[in-house]
């Protein structure tokens, strides 16, 4: 991998506290599994930069590099690689991505983030 | 001979991987249809439940981890989607 293409994606992590690499965008994505990571996150109204890997396609094969993780989405939180689309899901479930933003002092909804676990109980 | 179905690769794999006490692999691609990364004939979106010893003391992208290695990069790259539900014994996925 390219080294610029390596120092692109740390500075998008490290400069924003929450980003999510995604086919397409946030409000019109391209694939099921990163529309389910924009809509967890656009709901429980976490503040989020998205990459979209299909109009770059070094960051597409970048970021599979730089996390050692074959699939799109990604979610990092604070520089730090969280998870794919199950991860995610499982996390938002069990209250474990709660606890990260928490950890991390990232703001969220609490309350949009228990309806979410209400409607999927 | 007749190539092998990549659904039978996935399971032949983990479960030289892992002896799993379950592992079921199934294929969704005609879920899939017409959607990206589909194509006619299938075999592009699986989904994966698997429960194992080795997965109890490991975090979740240990697991997701471990699976991705147990695969291989290469039959990773011919699927266009794997959803992952893995667990330790008796423990929530």
């Amino acid at each position: 991998m390219s080294e610029t293409v390596t120092a692109r994606i740390r500075e998008t992590v490290e400069a924003n506290d929450v980003v999510l690499f995604m086919k397409g965008t946030r409000s019109m994505p391209q694939c099921g599994f990163s529309s389910r990571v924009a809509g967890v996150l656009n709901y429980m109204g976490v503040e989020y930069v998205d990459v979209n890997v299909l109009a770059d396609e070094d960051i597409r094969q970048g970021i599979k590099d730089f996390s050692d993780w074959p699939t799109i989405p990604q979610l990092y939180v604070k520089g730090e690689f969280v998870g794919g689309c199950d991860i995610i899901t499982e996390m938002t479930l069990s209250g474990e991505l709660d606890q990260v933003l928490e950890a991390k002092g990232v703001t969220y909804d609490k309350e949009a983030a228990d309806k979410i676990r209400e409607a999927n109980a | 001979m007749e190539k092998m179905l990549i659904e039978d690769e996935i399971r032949d794999r983990l479960s030289q991987a892992f002896a799993p006490l379950h592992l079921e692999v199934a294929d969704e691609s005609e879920s899939h249809r017409g959607h990206s990364g589909w194509r006619e004939g299938g075999q592009t979106h699986f989904r994966v439940t698997i429960e194992a010893p080795a997965f109890a003391t490991m975090s979740r992208l240990e697991r997701h981890r471990a699976i991705h290695s147990a695969l291989g990069s290469e039959l990773v790259g011919r699927i266009h989607a794997l959803a992952l539900h893995v667990s330790g014994p008796e423990q929530p996925g």
